[in-house]
C-alpha cells in the first residue's frame, strides 16, 4: 500500500501542476470544453486516489472542487475571474493537504474550509443545482441480530438484449447456489420459430426459489448489474426465525411482494445517443515511461564515472605500446573508449529533464505578483522542452523565481506609466531556454524601464559600495545590482524586497557552475542571460600544472589564456599584481601562493595567465603551463573531508593521479582577502 | 473456475488506480493488462483476447462510455463483460452505462476483496 501511496503522491504532483497550468490558461468566460474537461479530470483523479487511501479530508475537498469544475464543463456556470482564482487557491490547498498526507498525516477538511465555502457558494449561487458536499453514506439501518430462514421467489425476466451487456445468467445462478438451495424453473414460451431466432438475443425467463439464511440485500446484490437489462422481482414467500436447533420446513405463504416495473430497455437504447467523438486534441505526453528511484540513477552515473576513469587509465598505460605488436589490444581499447563515451552520454541523458517543470511555476508567479502590484503583464515562454540535468533543474527554481519577480517589480512599469511612454499597456516578460555549445542558456527579459543607471550609481554611493569619486562604465554600473547589500527599491516591497537580492541569484547560479549576465537598455528593458552547465557530474576541464601539481579549471569559466609580457604587468598598492589586457586591468592570483606549492614558477611573465570569469569580474590565474583538456568526472570531497576553499572537488586523471578541481568564485574571495590584508 | 485463465484489460488514466487494480487482480491470480485511455484500450483489445474489461469513466481521448460503445458495436468479442469504475454509482451514471451496454460497475474506492468478488460475478473463464 505504501508503494502505491508513493506513486499516488508523485502522480498528484503532476496532476496539480497540470491543473494549475491549465487554470492559468483558462480565460474568463471560457467555454473550452477540452480544457475544462482536462482540469476536471485532474481533480477527479486526485479525488479517486484520495478515496482509495482513506484521505477523507482531501476527498471531500476535491469533491467540491470537482463539482465546481463540473458545473463549468457542463456549461451550467461560466468561469469568471473570481472562480478561476478560487480554483487556483483550491489547487494550493490540495497541494498543502497532500503534503501533510505525504508526511504521514490525514489532513482535515478544516484546512480548506473557507475556499470550500466559496466554491459551494459559487455553485449554489448560480447553478441552482444542488450539490451535496460529499457522497455521504446513508445511515446504516439498525440490524437486528436475529437470523431468519427465508424463501425468496425471484422472477427474473431479462430483456432481449440482455446478453449484449456482457452479463451471464448462469453466473448469477451459480452465486445464488452459494447462498442456499435453489429451485429453478425456466419459461421457454418466448422462444420464436427458427426463422426469427437471433442467437444473441435472450428469450428465456426464470423463476427461482431460494431457501437461505441470507438477507434480501445479499440476494438483490447478485442481480445488481442485471437490473439495468432485466426486470427482476424478488419477493419473500416465507420467513421464520431460526430456532436454536430446529430447522423446520416452512409453509409457503401466499404473500407476494409486487414486482418493480422496469422500463423496457429498447426504448432507452433508442433515446440514448451519446456519441463520443474521438478527441483530436491528443495529449502530447503519451510516451511510455518508467519511474526509477533517483538513487539508482545516481549509482549508475557514479559507476559510469569510475568506468570512464578506468578507461582513461588503460588508455594512458597502453599509449606507448608498439601498435604492430599489440594491434588487437589497442583496437579493443579504442572500442572500449568509444563505448564508454556513448554509455556515459546515454546515462547522462537519463538524468536530463526538460526545464518545463521549473518554467511551469513561473506563470503563476507573474500572475500573483503582477496582481499585487496592479500591473498588467504577460509571460511569454519558449524552449520549455530544453533538457538539463535534474540537479540543475532543482536548484534553478529559486534564482529564476527571483529574476522573474524582479522583472515584474522593478522592470515593468505601471499601466499608466506605460501609456504615457507610448508602450503597450500590457508589459511582457520573456523566458526562454536553449542549448548553446554544451551549456544551457536561460534568458529572462522584459520590455520595461531597464535599469536607471544614475539611480543605481547614486544608491551604490550612498551605501558605500562605490567610492564617491570613482567613474564607472555603464557595464560596471549595471553589474552593481549583483553586489551584496544592494537594493534600489524605494521601499521594501512585498514582492521582491524580501532581503534577497540579485547577489543571491548570482551566488546560486555560480554554485551551479554557471554565470549570469545583464544587458541593460534604459527605457527599453533588461535582459538577464543565465548560462549553466548541462550536468553537474562531469565537466570539461583544462588541466594546468603548478609546480608538480595538476589542477583542473572548468572550461566554462575560462575566457582566454595569455603569456604575459613584462610590460603589461604592474603592481598596484593595495590591489596586488594586475595585468593590462588590452587596456583592461585584471587582478592576478598566483595559484602556487594559495596552495603553498614549492618549485612553481614565481613570476607571471615566466608562466601563463589564464583569464577566468569569476562572478561579474575577471581574474587572471598564474600557472606554470597548460597540460591538456579533458572531460573529468567530479568526485565530491566533502563526503570525506571538510570543504576546502577554492576547491570544488577532485577527479582521477588517466595516470591514476588525483587532481583537484578549482572553484573559481572562491578564488576571488582569496584575492579580496589578501588585498584587504595588504590594504590594512 | 480457475482464475488463472481469466484475462482482464484494466483501463484508467490515473496511474495510482491502474497500479492498484493491477496489483489486486494479479494477487488474485488474474492475468491483467492495462491501458491509460479508451483509444489505447481499443488498440490493445483489437490485438489480444480478454475475458473482461474494467474501465474508468473519466479519461482523456476516449472516455469509458466511448470505449464500451466501441467494443459493443465492434466485430471482435462484442459482448465481453465490461465493468465501469465510478466514484459514485448514481442513477445517471448507471443509466448512461446501461445505454452503452456496460455489464456492471465498481464503486471507487474499492477494497481488494470487493473488486475480486465483482470480477468473479461477471466473468466466465
Amino acid at each position: 500500500m505504501e508503494e502505491f501511496k508513493k506513486i499516488f503522491f508523485a502522480e498528484c504532483a503532476e496532476l496539480l501542476s497540470d491543473m494549475e497550468a491549465r487554470l492559468m490558461q483558462l480565460q474568463e468566460g471560457s467555454q473550452d470544453k477540452e480544457q475544462l474537461n482536462a482540469i476536471f479530470r485532474c481533480a477527479h483523479s486526485i479525488k479517486g486516489g484520495a478515496g482509495a487511501f482513506g484521505l477523507n479530508g482531501i476527498m471531500e475537498f476535491t469533491h467540491v472542487t470537482e463539482a465546481l469544475l463540473d458545473a463549468f464543463r457542463e456549461g451550467r456556470l461560466t468561469p469568471d475571474r473570481k472562480s478561476i482564482d478560487t480554483l487556483l487557491s483550491a489547487a494550493d490547498i490540495i497541494t498543502r493537504m497532500l503534503a501533510e498526507a505525504e508526511s504521514g498525516g490525514n489532513p482535515d477538511i478544516d484546512m480548506g474550509i473557507d475556499v470550500m465555502k466559496t466554491m459551494k457558494s459559487i455553485i449554489d449561487g448560480k447553478s441552482g443545482v444542488n450539490h451535496t458536499a460529499a457522497a455521504q453514506a446513508p445511515a446504516e439501518k439498525k440490524e437486528d441480530n436475529k437470523k431468519y430462514k427465508t424463501v425468496f421467489e425471484i422472477l427474473f425476466t431479462p430483456n432481449h438484449d440482455y446478453f449484449h451487456s456482457g452479463n451471464e445468467p448462469s453466473l448469477i445462478f451459480r452465486q445464488l447456489q452459494k447462498l442456499g438451495t435453489v429451485e429453478t424453473f425456466v419459461d421457454c414460451a418466448q422462444i420464436p420459430s427458427l426463422g426469427e431466432y437471433e442467437s444473441q438475443s435472450c428469450y428465456l425467463k426464470w423463476s427461482l426459489y431460494l431457501t437461505t439464511t441470507a438477507r434480501e440485500e445479499d440476494v438483490r446484490e447478485l442481480f445488481e448489474f442485471s437490473e439495468l437489462y432485466a426486470s427482476i422481482g424478488i419477493g419473500v414467500l416465507s420467513r421464520e426465525e431460526i430456532a436454536e436447533e430446529s430447522v423446520q420446513q416452512s409453509p409457503i405463504s401466499a404473500e407476494i411482494i409486487p414486482m418493480p416495473e422496469t422500463a423496457p430497455a429498447t426504448e432507452a437504447l433508442k433515446q440514448a445517443d451519446h456519441k463520443q467523438p474521438l478527441s483530436t486534441n491528443a495529449v502530447s505526453s503519451q510516451n511510455s515511461t518508467i519511474r526509477v528511484d533517483l538513487d539508482k540513477v545516481d549509482r549508475l552515473v557514479n559507476m559510469i564515472g569510475e568506468l570512464v576513469i578506468t578507461e582513461a587509465m588503460l588508455r594512458a598505460q597502453t599509449r606507448d605500446l608498439p601498435i604492430e605488436r599489440f594491434t588487437d589490444l589497442l583496437r579493443g581499447i579504442d572500442d572500449l573508449s568509444h563505448h564508454t563515451r556513448e554509455l556515459q552520454e546515454a546515462v547522462m541523458a537519463v538524468r536530463m529533464q526538460p526545464v518545463k517543470s521549473v518554467f511551469s511555476r513561473m506563470p503563476r508567479i507573474v500572475r500573483d505578483t503582477s496582481a499585487q502590484l496592479s500591473k498588467n503583464i504577460q509571460l511569454i515562454m519558449s524552449g520549455e522542452n530544453t533538457e538539463v540535468d535534474k540537479t540543475v533543474i532543482e536548484q534553478l527554481g529559486d534564482p529564476l523565481t527571483h529574476m522573474i519577480r524582479n522583472s515584474v517589480d522593478h522592470g515593468i512599469e505601471t499601466p499608466e506609466k506605460r501609456r504615457e511612454l507610448g508602450k503597450p499597456e500590457i508589459g511582457s516578460i520573456y523566458l526562454s531556454a536553449y542549448h548553446q555549445s554544451g551549456k544551457i542558456i536561460i534568458e529572462v527579459s522584459d520590455d520595461g524601464s531597464g535599469i536607471n543607471r544614475s539611480r543605481v550609481l547614486e544608491k551604490a554611493r550612498q551605501k558605500g559600495l562605490v567610492a564617491m569619486n570613482a567613474t564607472l562604465t555603464d557595464e560596471e554600473i549595471d553589474n552593481l545590482i549583483f553586489m551584496p547589500g544592494f537594493s534600489t527599491a524605494e521601499q521594501v516591497t512585498n514582492v521582491s524586497g524580501r532581503g534577497v537580492g540579485m547577489d543571491v541569484v548570482r551566488r546560486n547560479i555560480a554554485a551551479l557552475g554557471g554565470t549570469v549576465k545583464i544587458t541593460n537598455t534604459p527605457g527599453k528593458g533588461t535582459l538577464f542571460t543565465v548560462s549553466l552547465p548541462l550536468t553537474l557530474a562531469i565537466l570539461d576541464g583544462m588541466i594546468v600544472r603548478v609546480g608538480d601539481e595538476n589542477y583542473i579549471i572548468p572550461i566554462t569559466s575560462i575566457i582566454e589564456t595569455v603569456r604575459p609580457q613584462q610590460k603589461d604587468l604592474h603592481h598596484v598598492q593595495g590591489r596586488g599584481d594586475v595585468q593590462n589586457i588590452r587596456g583592461e586591468f585584471v587582478p592576478l592570483v598566483y595559484l602556487h601562493e594559495i596552495f603553498s606549492i614549492r618549485g612553481a614558477v614565481q613570476k607571471a611573465a615566466e608562466g601563463l595567465v589564464i583569464l577566468v570569469e569569476s562572478g561579474a569580474n575577471k581574474i587572471g590565474l598564474v600557472v606554470d603551463e597548460l597540460v591538456g583538456q579533458q572531460q573529468v568526472v567530479i568526485k565530491s570531497l566533502e563526503e570525506n573531508a571538510d570543504h576546502i576553499e577554492g576547491i570544488s572537488g577532485a577527479t582521477i586523471l588517466g595516470d591514476g593521479k588525483v587532481s583537484l578541481i578549482l572553484e573559481i568564485n572562491e578564488l576571488k574571495s582569496h584575492l579580496n582577502r589578501k588585498n584587504y590584508s595588504i590594504a590594512v | 473456475m480457475s482464475t488463472k485463465e481469466i484475462k482482464i484489460l484494466a483501463v484508467d488514466d490515473s496511474r495510482t488506480i491502474r497500479d492498484m487494480v493491477t496489483f489486486t487482480l494479479k494477487q488474485a491470480g488474474f492475468d491483467t493488462t492495462t491501458a491509460c485511455d479508451g483509444v489505447e484500450a481499443l488498440d490493445i483489445f483489437a490485438h489480444q483476447t480478454f475475458d473482461l474489461i474494467i474501465t474508468d469513466l473519466n479519461m482523456p481521448n476516449m472516455d469509458g462510455f466511448g470505449l464500451i460503445e466501441n467494443v459493443r458495436k465492434g466485430e471482435k468479442n462484442p459482448f465481453i463483460p465490461i465493468l465501469m469504475l465510478t466514484t459514485e454509482a448514481d442513477p445517471e451514471k448507471k443509466e448512461r452505462g446501461r445505454s452503452v451496454g456496460a455489464t456492471g460497475w465498481i464503486v471507487k474506492p474499492f477494497n481488494p476483496e470487493k473488486l475480486v468478488q465483482v470480477v468473479k460475478k461477471v466473468c466466465t473463464a
